[in-house]
């Protein structure tokens, strides 16, 4: 089940603080550190444009604890971006790491920042519309969403499911291309 | 290793609730490269992927309230099928797509007031999953909904075909609301699931012109460990890695 998780350790084992970082930072730097991670489905997004990082202590014991919440509880990435956000706070200069999955308040869409929703969009993903509209009643409501390519409101849902978790698969009338869709949460 | 029956009633009940995701998670992923449409290889694969994420958190859970060092892979890998507590819906075979999505219908739309009626919980992971799966579990009702109607209002042969489904999969349905260990404040009482459930249930069946069925049999047993003959096929093949390289890492 852990697969990921594992290989993400390799890579977690070779980075060693050097000499000059020793001394433990202060928790805005390591913050910064671990919100600087790039998402590794989306390496476009860091893991602050997704708001998933939601909170860094520095221990009684002198060890940071970070605060990670999923986007989906199924989602994959999970155990690779507590590694990724593990090498990062080491390579910041924190000595000893705890990664702390926290499933409540559940992750919404709407803790995408305005730059992260911004990015999505040159990338060629249509950004989450507000949550608020998204579930409630028996009928799903699909608000139009935007073509990322050309702009146009013109589009189809073509399905609700799409290459992750996070995201649905549309196409667009007017230039003809398909494109990801972020489902808002 | 320890029997289900010595549980505490707080492990055995995400233990059920887990197996009952864990197990649809499986069936569900029977489905990928032979659905009939690519959409919905991608769209049952995840389904089934937000369900086994549901079951990591609830074995885990579970391994941890028990207290005896079982892990979320020791309790999907190394049980048999009699210590497994999932309601027999959820293991039986995924017949054709109108079965798949008669059962998808049913059993999302009972999660959906399961997770509703958690989120109320005072037990912290139990409301802390319920946030996060009723959002996702939304999606799944909606997607069989949106099937149900397609095939139950289409064609005479796409109606034939989705009433068929009911039909093979309503005994199935009582045994969701079945009495459970009370665990007050904690717990969701099935019972109380079943009115809501029911009025969705009608809605969409009305709108999709097709009717209840009323079996004349029901199943029993599930969450005492009694299993149809499908559930050791279904484990084999689950089961089969884990348990040829035990212990095993990569």
């Amino acid at each position: 089940m852990s697969d990921a998780a594992r290989t993400a350790s390799a890579a977690e084992n070779r980075a060693t603080p050097t000499a000059e970082n020793r001394a433990t930072p202060d928790r805005a730097t390591l913050l910064a550190a671990a919100r600087a991670v790039p998402d590794p489905e989306l390496p476009v997004l860091t893991l602050g444009d997704l708001g998933v990082i939601r909170d860094l202590r520095i221990a009684g014991d002198g060890a940071v604890e970070v605060d990670l919440t999923p986007t989906y509880t199924g989602c994959p990435a999970t155990a690779v971006i507590a590694a990724d956000v593990r090498v990062a706070l080491r390579r910041a200069g924190a000595d000893q790491v705890r990664v702390r999955t926290v499933l409540a308040p559940a992750w919404t869409t709407d803790w995408m920042s305005d730059s992260g929703q911004r990015k999505l969009r040159e990338y060629g993903i249509a950004p989450p519309g507000p949550a608020a509209h998204a579930a409630e009643g028996p009928v799903m409501l699909a608000f139009s969403v935007r073509c990322p390519h050309c702009g146009s409101a013109d589009t189809r849902e073509v399905s609700r499911f799409g290459s992750t978790p996070c995201k649905a698969l549309w196409t667009c009338r007017s230039c003809a291309e398909p494109f990801d869709s972020f489902k808002a949460i | 290793m320890t029997g289900v029956r010595t549980l505490l009633p707080l492990a055995a009940y995400a233990l059920a609730l887990g197996d009952d995701a864990l197990i649809l998670a499986q069936r569900l992923g029977e489905w990928v490269a032979r659905a009939p449409q690519i959409e919905e290889d991608v769209a049952l694969a995840n389904i089934a992927l937000d369900l086994l994420g549901q079951a990591r958190t609830l074995l885990s859970y579970a391994g941890e309230v028990e207290g005896a060092g079982r892990d979320e892979d020791d309790l999907a890998y190394q049980r048999d099928d009699r210590d497994f507590r999932n309601v027999q819906l959820v293991e039986i075979p995924n017949g054709d797509f109108a079965v798949t999505m008669a059962r998808q219908l049913v059993f999302s739309a009972y999660q959906y007031e399961l997770y509703t009626a958690l989120l109320t919980s005072a037990d912290p992971t139990l409301a802390g999953l319920a946030g996060k799966a009723v959002k996702e579990v939304a999606y799944h009702r909606d997607h069989a909904t949106q099937w149900v109607l397609r095939l139950g209002d289409g064609t005479d042969l796409s109606h034939a075909r989705m009433q068929a489904g009911l039909d093979q999969v309503w005994p199935y349905t009582d045994e969701l609301f079945d009495p459970a260990d009370q665990l007050p404040g904690v717990a969701a009482d099935p019972a109380a699931l079943r009115p809501a459930w029911q009025r969705y249930i009608t809605e969409v069946l009305s709108e999709a012109t097709c009717h209840q069925p009323e079996p004349r049999w029901r199943s029993r047993g599930g969450r005492d460990g009694l299993h149809t003959e499908h559930l050791g096929h279904l484990l084999a093949e689950m089961q089969h890695l884990n348990r040829s390289h035990p212990g095993a890492t990569w």
